[in-house]
């Protein structure tokens, strides 16, 4: 599944690998920018909030948006690291389970009578320890990630399961329960978006800014080449687990803390929208291609959705049929960029041959 | 070159338009559903643990019921899978859309708890009915029966059926389901004092999903091979104990009883694997609820107890302790009234 | 090598002893696990319709592709026939046919989606399986079909054995020899595991990957159909969310049995024997003393260890492999 490294279409991750790709810089850069599949998306999202806020009753309301960001604030912390993992060409699909997990560990210590802050920071360490087995299997074994995470998958919310058994604990300091659900003072915006959008800037400028950064999408795009340009390909993957373990754990005590009760089964298959959000936003599953903003405006497209279909009184999942052609559709748009792109080079060569080669 | 890049863009703009289109469609769809009958916002909306379960299409059908004699407006609104989150946006919508008030069958005892307290401060009030939260944080709570009876109904029914001795099993739901646990807890009080020859040998959690109740029994029976009865407290878990038998050597030598519905236990009483099971009338329960929410919105009552309200063809009800409502005690189903209900 | 030598190295023959262990421990202690009417017939019986998925999943991974809406095809399927069953009067066999039919359409827009757009498996399989499962839950709303819905004598093929063996399981080994037989006999199963191994050489060669990618998911929609409509059969009830979540134990049994998730290894023979053993377990735990709640994480446990062991095995294959080079040299 990883050999066939797709075309790329003139985006950040040429820029970052050496920009083998001149014709993307042949054009100004705004309509570098716009066509850019972050634009489209963030284009999709400003479009689907104001065709929602125009025809849904009560969408409009600021409230909606308080609901919706408590509701996506996990998709969003872990789509973060998970963006980075995708573009080093992996996967992690236990992210779910982690939360569980950690709901789990909290919740267990808890009942134990530990203070919160303490019970939080060891579930903290378990989400790190946990991203960093799926990591030493994926880099020292050298195992596919795929597989790896299908099996930790099982594992972590086995354990999150058997940890708790029948208990739900609900015991948490109004203290805490109370700050998960508060809002910055003076708006309806969640507290919680703050922590989002550091954690964004965060990983934004490690992936966009840095060598770290530049050695992901060099993972992505040629390992062979990433080795040979000094990139420590095995540290940087593990270090990538180990930070989506990490900000898996702190999802799970924000999810448990939000709804006041920790259990084994808290966010059961949130990994599938943490993967379809990512993929939405313009990661490619090959690697070596994506931007932050893309897949943040991907998770939101989701919730907008979702929300705005709820409210229009639609009673079931019907978001999920949506979220599926969504992603079908943008990866096969994708391919039609690319296809289109390609057609476009040839035609363009054949034509500056055509007017002579002094020309070239 | 041109032309190119124009259909990149039209490409996009198709996308965009089909997903406005969408969006449009179903909210020309969705309709209003602050229904207006006099001054009172009798806008009234189940929301079951999950959609697709029979138990719940009746409750809800008698809570239709309900409130088309007050003329009000009934909608059903659930998530499609019992997850203890799931429920949360969708008390988050109802609170916006400013609906009368929503009846819930809570899926986690304190999950939901800061969504309705939202909805309480906007004016929405909230009954739960079948699977109740956290005291503190609901108006009403439409009881089915009490835990106690509940639990001696189902003792009471296995013993008759085994002859006071020997093994049984239970086959719960979810193992973290708020009734089932604390009608097992008082199951296990009950038969320690009253009933010291029977043997309850393991509690198993068919999640309310027939596939892995069906599994479940299966193992069971084979864990177990002196079982003489399983008790089933979920109406899931009893139909798919009752076909496993059905079809097993074990007909006629296991009993099965606990909760059913008699629409799904018909055919099993009448080829003799099961004898006798209990139930209230989940129809009279929400029709029970929609009364209740329709005294709240009216403020004839406010939840605390004491407070009397009258339910249509059920009669006057009183508000108990804990701003508890009671139906009433457990109705126990065989063949011989078997064929008198329909749900 | 010899063929004895051959069967012990064999990675199928590691994961069927550890099959044959738990089945004999768990009988130790307690026999009717096996020797009872019943236990012998649930120890067949209940890993059928995941070893069915699993054949078809592993057909997929050997192409280095992976199908994860096998679950969601269940799922519509089994809603499909069991609507056939209750509102018209079909045959039963037609019925099966047609649930069939529409499992292999739905993997063919899979296969052709990937095949012709050219996109991963991993992404699109994700998408049909929200998709699949959404339009289910449109369709179904809280509606369910019950067991009184369904004719008898095909509720009867859910339970029904043939000289003590039962028929679900009849269907199941028919299956599993047909597909072990085309990928190990025939030219078009060898080029499963050629485009497996390195599609880009496949494809230079001139074998039509497309073809035998889109033919995988085929069979691989057709028996997630076959799986539906036993799915009806051996529950007898179908609501919207029939059959999720089992498109994780299809991958898991693949991988446990020894099929490379990168394509190009294995057998749909250790696909069986793996999900075998996945639902064994599952049944065998509560009977060992372990609680519910710990099966999952023995099930992902296990995963890891085979995954692990694999790895083992290749490399130590790899330095006999370079020893037996030197010492020729």
């Amino acid at each position: 599944m990883t050999t066939t490294t797709p075309p790329t279409t003139g985006s950040a991750a040429n820029a970052a690998s050496g920009a083998r790709n001149y014709p993307g810089y042949g054009r100004p850069f705004w309509q570098r920018l716009l066509l850019r599949r972050e634009a489209a998306i963030i284009g999709l999202l400003v479009v689907v909030i104001v065709v929602a806020s125009a025809t849904v009753p009560h969408f409009a309301a600021p409230i909606t948006y308080n609901f919706l960001l408590l509701d996506m604030a996990p998709v969003l912390l872990i789509s973060l690291p998970m963006t980075l993992i995708i573009i080093t060409g992996e996967i992690d699909l236990s992210v779910a389970s982690a939360m569980g997990l950690s709901s789990s560990v909290i919740g267990l210590l808890t009942q134990a009578h530990w203070p919160f802050p303490a019970a939080a920071g060891v579930a903290l360490v378990v989400g790190a320890v946990g991203g960093a087995v799926n990591g030493l299997l994926v880099t020292r074994v050298g195992l596919p990630s795929l597989a790896v995470t299908i099996g930790t998958l099982a594992l972590y919310r086995g354990v999150a399961q058997g940890l708790l058994g029948t208990t739900a604990v609900t015991s948490f300091p109004a203290f805490w329960t109370d700050l998960a659900t508060s809002t910055i003072p003076g708006t309806l915006i969640p507290s919680v978006t703050i922590v989002i959008a550091v954690l964004a800037i965060v990983f934004g400028v490690l992936l966009h800014f840095t060598p770290f950064g530049r050695g992901i999408y060099a993972i992505g795009l040629s390992p062979d080449a990433a080795v040979f340009s000094g990139v420590k390909i095995q540290r940087t993957k593990f270090i990538l687990f180990v930070l989506a373990g990490l900000v898996s754990a702190l999802a799970g005590i924000f999810y448990t803390l939000r709804f006041g009760s920790a259990r084994g089964d808290n966010a059961t298959g949130l990994e599938l929208s943490v993967v379809a959000a990512v993929l939405l936003g313009g990661v490619s599953i090959f690697g070596g291609r994506g931007a932050l903003p893309g897949v943040l405006a991907g998770a939101l497209v989701i919730g907008v959705l979702a929300s705005a279909l709820r409210l229009a009184g639609i009673t079931s999942d019907v978001i999920n049929v949506i979220t599926g052609t969504l992603l079908v559709l943008s990866v096969i748009l994708t391919s039609f960029l690319a296809w289109l792109q390609r057609t476009r080079l040839s035609a363009g060569r054949k034509r500056r041959v055509t007017n002579g080669p002094a020309s070239s | 070159m041109f032309q190119t890049r124009h259909s990149v863009r039209l490409a996009g703009v198709a996308t965009l338009a089909a997903a406005a289109m969408l969006l449009a469609g179903c909210a020309a769809s969705g309709g209003s559903s602050s229904g207006d009958s006099g001054s009172k916002n009798y806008a009234i909306t189940f929301l079951p643990k999950n959609l697709g379960n029979a138990y719940f299409d009746t409750s809800d059908a008698g809570g239709k019921k309900a409130i088309a004699e007050f003329k009000g407006t009934y909608a059903e609104v659930g998530p499609a899978t019992a997850a203890p989150d799931a429920q949360v946006s969708y008390i988050n919508t109802l609170t916006q859309k400013q609906v009368g008030a929503i009846v819930l069958s809570a899926d986690d005892q304190k999950a939901p708890c800061s969504a309705i307290n939202q909805a309480q401060k906007a004016g929405v009030k909230v009954v739960t009915f079948d699977s109740d939260t956290a005291v503190g944080c609901r108006d009403l709570f439409i009881n089915q029966a009490t835990a106690d009876g509940i639990a001696k109904v189902e003792v009471d029914m296995i013993s008759e059926q085994i002859g006071d001795s020997g093994e049984i099993a239970i086959l719960s739901a979810a193992a973290n389901a708020t009734n089932q646990n604390a009608w097992i807890d008082i199951m296990k009080k009950e038969l320690a004092a009253d009933h010291p020859n029977i043997k309850l040998d393991d509690v198993v959690y068919g999640n309310d999903d027939d596939q892995t109740s069906f599994d479940k029994t299966a193992a069971l029976l084979q864990t177990y091979p002196n079982l003489k009865g399983i008790i089933s407290p979920t109406t899931v878990g009893i139909a798919a104990a009752a076909r496993y038998i059905s079809t097993s050597a074990y007909k006629g030598k296991v009993a099965v009883t606990g909760l059913g519905t008699p629409n799904q236990m018909k055919a099993y009483v009448k080829d003799g694997t099961v004898k006798e099971f209990a139930l209230w009338n989940p129809g009279d329960l929400g029709y029970l609820a929609a009364y209740a929410a329709k005294a709240l919105i009216d403020g004839t009552i406010t939840g605390k107890e004491g407070d009397s309200f009258k339910a249509g063809t059920l009669g006057t009800f009183k508000v108990g302790a804990d701003g508890t409502v009671l139906l009433g005690d457990p109705f126990k189903y065989n063949a011989s009234n078997i064929d008198q209900f329909n749900f | 090598m010899n063929s004895l030598k051959r069967l012990t190295r064999a990675r199928e023959t590691g994961i069927l002893l550890a099959f044959l262990l738990v089945v004999i421990a768990t009988t130790v202690k307690n026999p009717s696990f096996v020797f009872s009417q019943d236990g012998f017939r649930d120890l067949l019986v209940t890993p059928m319709l995941v070893l069915l998925i699993a054949v078809g999943e592993a057909m997929v991974i050997i192409t280095r592709n992976v199908d994860l809406s096998v679950g969601s095809v269940i799922g519509l399927t089994a809603y499909t026939a069991g609507t056939l069953f209750k509102y018209t009067d079909i045959p039963w066999l037609l019925v099966a046919l047609i649930a069939i039919a529409g499992g292999a359409a739905l993997g063919a827009v899979n296969g052709l989606l990937i095949s012709i757009a050219k996109v991963p498996s991993l992404v699109i399989t994700l998408g049909t399986l929200y998709a699949f499962r959404g339009i289910n839950v449109l369709w179904t709303g809280s509606n369910r079909i019950n067991s009184t819905d369904i004719p008898n004598d095909f509720q009867m093929i859910g339970t029904a054995q043939l000289l003590y063996i039962p028929v679900i399981t009849i269907i199941a080994a028919v299956v599993l020899i047909a597909a072990a037989w085309y990928l190990r006999n025939t030219r078009g199963g060898r080029e499963f595991y050629a485009i497996g191994s390195d599609p880009d050489a496949a494809n230079l060669y001139g074998l039509k990957v497309g073809r035998r990618v889109l033919l995988a998911f085929i069979v691989s929609g057709a028996l997630a159909g076959l799986a539906g409509v036993l799915y009806v059969a051996r529950y007898g009830t179908v609501d919207s969310q029939a059959g999720s979540g089992f498109e994780l134990q299809a991958v898991g049994a693949a991988v446990i049995g020894g099929v490379a998730i990168f394509g190009g290894i294995g057998s749909v023979w250790g696909a069986a024997i793996g999900a075998m053993l996945l639902l064994t377990i599952n049944r065998a735990l509560p009977v060992l003393g372990i609680q519910d709640f710990w099966q999952q994480a023995v099930v992902g446990a296990l995963i890891i260890a085979a995954i692990v062991l694999d790895r083992i095995l290749a490399l130590r294959q790899a330095r006999r492999l370079t020893v037996m080079e030197d010492s020729q040299a």
